[in-house]
């Protein structure tokens, strides 16, 4: 067997296996909290926002007293209760 | 007609500088995205208090969010400052004034699959400045729903003017003085379930701003030895633009006794040269006491940042630089906000369409210790540069009522 044949296999299973390695990367995993372990993020404490118009007025007194600004966190989603 | 400075408004401190518009902006941008789930019917009623360093700041805020149909969600907004300064810039140069400001906002938040469009317009004004901003989201579900994606755009566009007190003592817009403001920001965030009791928020957010960024009634002060009592005032100058990085980290972690805490951690950094980091704890403890159910909140913040590049208390003397500010908010200070609230559940007869109600309450008091911006007043007695570091102390009170339907 020549070194270049050799070569030529090494790279198509390398290019399989890298193929392979991507196509599991896109999958969607698995989700590991199921739907029904989520009870607790529906509860109102679980919030990160629970009482927006309080939790704006505060950032607002603080934020404009300092020179940082953005990202507050008081950001949407995952809570995963639908 | 011959114009004077006012002195009830100069040299002193407007109600929000354009970064606090800015991010009251990105609040009620960010608050009410939840992909996958609109955000739930109700009504809120705030009267806030704040007190401190001759400053007293009161007024109300509502807020009405209704669904319309299965997949849109309305949502606006009222807030009202009622601003009473006597701060310790405004003395320095100036003299007491009342002003006030009026806040409008409406958005709107469309459920597809699971996205979450959200959009929305912001218009806030008061005498000497006029703030405007749009905003637009889109919130995605992915991975059963375990994380959300959300990426964020808003533009604001403000207009800056400086008031002047008139001969016949009428307080008026400068015809002389009229400056733009542009800001636009990027927001990306990650919302990730970890366990069945942890859910943890990544988020990233870039401003930038063009155009007049300063405070057009504060001043920086110059040493200048057997003048007066050792310093003199002249007219801040800022950058014309500036860009800021901030990254944060929230974690909020579901206790076996039915409570909550909350970790938050933020990292900020401009081309200012400021840089800061805040650390937040937040705990949750619902509590059923004589029949009714009550929430109470408890929290603790740490904030530290070190001054702007062009910032000095006392500049040696006059155009020492091309850049100078001395306003407190680029100096370099540490502050500690400790807070407490309780929340009251309480039923209105037998209306149906009244799902729950809560009267709430929260008092919060924040300390802040500057490295590098001292007590000017004092000048006097201690000698220019020699002034003891300024402190400020100030209490916040919120009073609300909050009703879902």
């Amino acid at each position: 067997m020549s070194m270049s044949g050799r070569a030529g296999r090494t790279m198509r299973a390398l290019a399989a296996g890298t193929l392979l390695t991507l196509l599991a990367g896109c999958a969607a995993p698995t989700p590991w909290v199921k739907p029904y372990e989520r009870e607790h993020f529906a509860d109102p404490i679980m919030s990160f926002a629970r009482n927006p118009v309080s939790s704006t007025y505060l950032d607002h007194v603080l934020e404009s007293r300092e020179g940082a600004r953005g990202a507050t966190g008081a950001v949407g989603g995952g809570c995963g209760c639908n | 007609m011959q114009l004077t400075p006012a002195p009830g408004r100069a040299a002193g401190e407007r109600a929000l500088s354009p970064f606090a518009r800015t991010l009251l902006a990105l609040c009620i941008l960010t608050a009410p995205v939840l992909a996958g789930v609109l955000p739930e019917d109700r009504f809120d009623y705030l009267e806030h208090y704040y007190n401190g360093g001759d400053i007293t700041v009161q007024g109300p805020s509502v807020l009405v969010r209704k669904k319309a149909g299965d997949n849109l969600s309305l949502s606006a907004g009222y807030y009202e400052d009622m601003i009473s300064s006597a701060s310790i810039d405004v003395k320095l140069s100036a003299s007491p004034y009342h002003e006030k400001r009026q806040q409008e906002n409406a958005g709107l938040d469309y459920l597809h699959g699971k996205s979450t469009y959200s959009a929305g317009y912001i218009h806030s004004k008061e005498p000497d400045y006029t703030a405007n901003t749009s905003y637009y989201s889109v919130s995605q579900d992915m991975f059963g729903d375990l994380t959300t994606l959300t990426l964020g755009y808003r533009r604001g566009w403000d207009q800056i003017f400086r008031d002047i007190k008139t001969p016949d003592g009428v307080i008026e817009n400068d015809p002389t003085f009229r400056q733009r403001a542009d800001h636009r920001g990027y927001t990306l965030s990650l919302s990730q379930i970890l366990t069945r009791n942890a859910i943890l928020n990544f988020n990233y957010e870039l401003l930038t701003d063009q155009g007049y960024l300063a405070n057009p009634y504060r001043k920086v002060r110059y040493l200048s030895p057997g003048q007066g009592e050792g310093f003199t005032l002249a007219d801040q100058v800022y950058p014309n633009t500036r860009t800021s990085n901030a990254f944060s980290a929230q974690l909020k972690y579901y206790l076996p006794w039915h409570a909550a805490v909350t970790g938050n951690y933020r990292f900020f950094r401009d081309t200012w040269g400021i840089v800061a980091n805040n650390f937040e704890l937040d705990y949750t403890h619902p509590k059923q006491l004589a029949g009714h159910k009550w929430v109470f909140d408890a929290s603790l913040r740490y904030y530290k940042q070190g001054h702007a590049d062009f910032y000095s208390d006392l500049f040696p003397r006059a155009d020492f630089q091309n850049f100078e500010a001395r306003d407190r908010e680029l100096a370099a200070f540490r502050s500690y906000t400790i807070g407490l609230g309780a929340s009251w559940e309480f039923g209105i007869g037998n209306i149906g369409w009244l799902q729950k109600n809560t009267v709430n309450v929260r008092a919060d008091h924040l300390m802040v210790n500057y490295s590098d911006f001292r007590n000017a007043l004092l000048a006097g007695e201690f000698g220019a540069g020699d002034e003891p570091l300024y402190k400020l102390n100030a209490n916040i009170f919120q009073l609300f009522v909050s009703i879902w339907f």
